[in-house]
């Protein structure tokens, strides 16, 4: 009968209020997420501020990759997104989101990198003599 | 459905048959999970002007020359650490532990302030060596990017304080729980940001 309100496994339902547990999962995806992202903080501040990898190129690639892994950890860990949550319409609204965030930025800057003529672009060597 | 027919003066209630009952969840959750990804379009704007306009230096001072690493590192600590109390206050209201759910917030809120007092002094410390919005493309779009995201964390103060002084008078209700799970997921999101300021602005200006 719908009137019974059972609790649902999945809501952890634990809760005095009944209120399920949703944005906030176990402890266990808690103290995981929690490590990798202070791991994959402490690494990309510690290549560019040492210079181990003696090329900016390479740093800087290690560096973006770092920062779309450690997004990755604090979606998935601390804002429990996956295909279960809400039925799934959080992921999809995240996806959906990261696509227009994608084209956006890559967007923008391909298309003024193509137009750069009219805008004095300068390395700051260049830009010291000035 | 044999007891509506014994109690007719009692209100009927009706159920759709897709209804889910026994969920017990409301749609706040989702919907403001809908605005946070709309507040990540406004910060994806923000990060292309920069992106776009990050080496238009008009002579005036390049990232090298103006941004202080170990004061960043210091600050995505306070920031990160914050995000991690946060979630530790959260598990505290799951097991229904009041007192340190209060004590983790309020460990939240200081590593919040201590993140904006820092910028605060980075701010005024490069308005005070002319490095001013003003002065160049890539200076206007560095203080827009970095304000807009430390307005936020502001606001999210304010929200952390107003939700202290609700548990305070109202205790752990269903409606201040949930108003929690929604400030929870608004101070992740920012941390979420600021992976991409601390890369893209300043990790990226300092290798330029």
């Amino acid at each position: 009968m719908s009137i019974s309100h059972t609790p649902t496994p999945h809501a952890g339902g634990h809760v005095p209020g009944g209120t399920p547990a949703q944005s906030h999962g176990s402890k266990r995806s808690f103290v995981t997420g929690s490590v990798l992202s202070i791991i994959m903080t402490v690494i990309p501040f510690w290549l560019v501020m040492s210079g181990a990898l003696h090329n900016p190129q390479a740093t800087a690639l290690t560096i973006f990759a770092f920062a779309l892994a450690q997004i990755g950890v604090h979606v998935v860990c601390f804002l429990n997104v996956d295909s279960r949550a809400e039925g799934g319409w959080t992921l999809l609204a995240f996806l959906f989101t990261a696509i227009i965030v994608g084209i956006t930025i890559i967007g923008s800057i391909w298309v003024m990198y193509h137009l750069d003529n009219n805008m004095m672009p300068m390395t700051p060597q260049a830009m010291r003599q000035m | 459905m044999s007891d509506h027919v014994l109690n007719k003066g009692a209100p009927r209630v009706y159920h759709l048959p897709e209804d889910e009952h026994g969920h017990g969840e409301s749609p706040t959750m989702l919907g403001f999970w809908i605005y946070l990804m709309s507040d990540a379009l406004i910060f994806a704007s923000l990060f292309s002007v920069y992106g776009v306009l990050s080496r238009n230096y008009a002579g005036g001072p390049a990232p090298q020359q103006i941004f202080d690493l170990p004061l960043v590192a210091l600050n995505t600590a306070f920031l990160l650490v914050s995000s991690i109390t946060f979630g530790a206050g959260m598990q505290a209201m799951d097991a229904g532990k009041v007192g340190s759910l209060k004590l983790w917030l309020i460990i939240t809120g200081l590593l919040g302030a201590a993140f904006i007092g820092v910028e605060l002094h980075e701010f005024s410390s490069l308005i005070a060596d002319g490095a001013t919005p003003q002065r160049s493309g890539f200076l206007s779009s560095f203080f827009t990017l970095v304000a807009t995201h430390g307005l936020h964390v502001t606001f999210g103060l304010i929200w952390l304080v107003t939700m202290l002084v609700q548990i305070g008078t109202r205790g752990l209700t269903t409606e201040t729980r949930r108003r929690l799970m929604c400030l929870s997921m608004f101070w992740h999101f920012l941390d979420i940001i600021w992976i991409g300021v601390f890369t893209t602005v300043y990790l990226f200006g300092v290798l330029r």
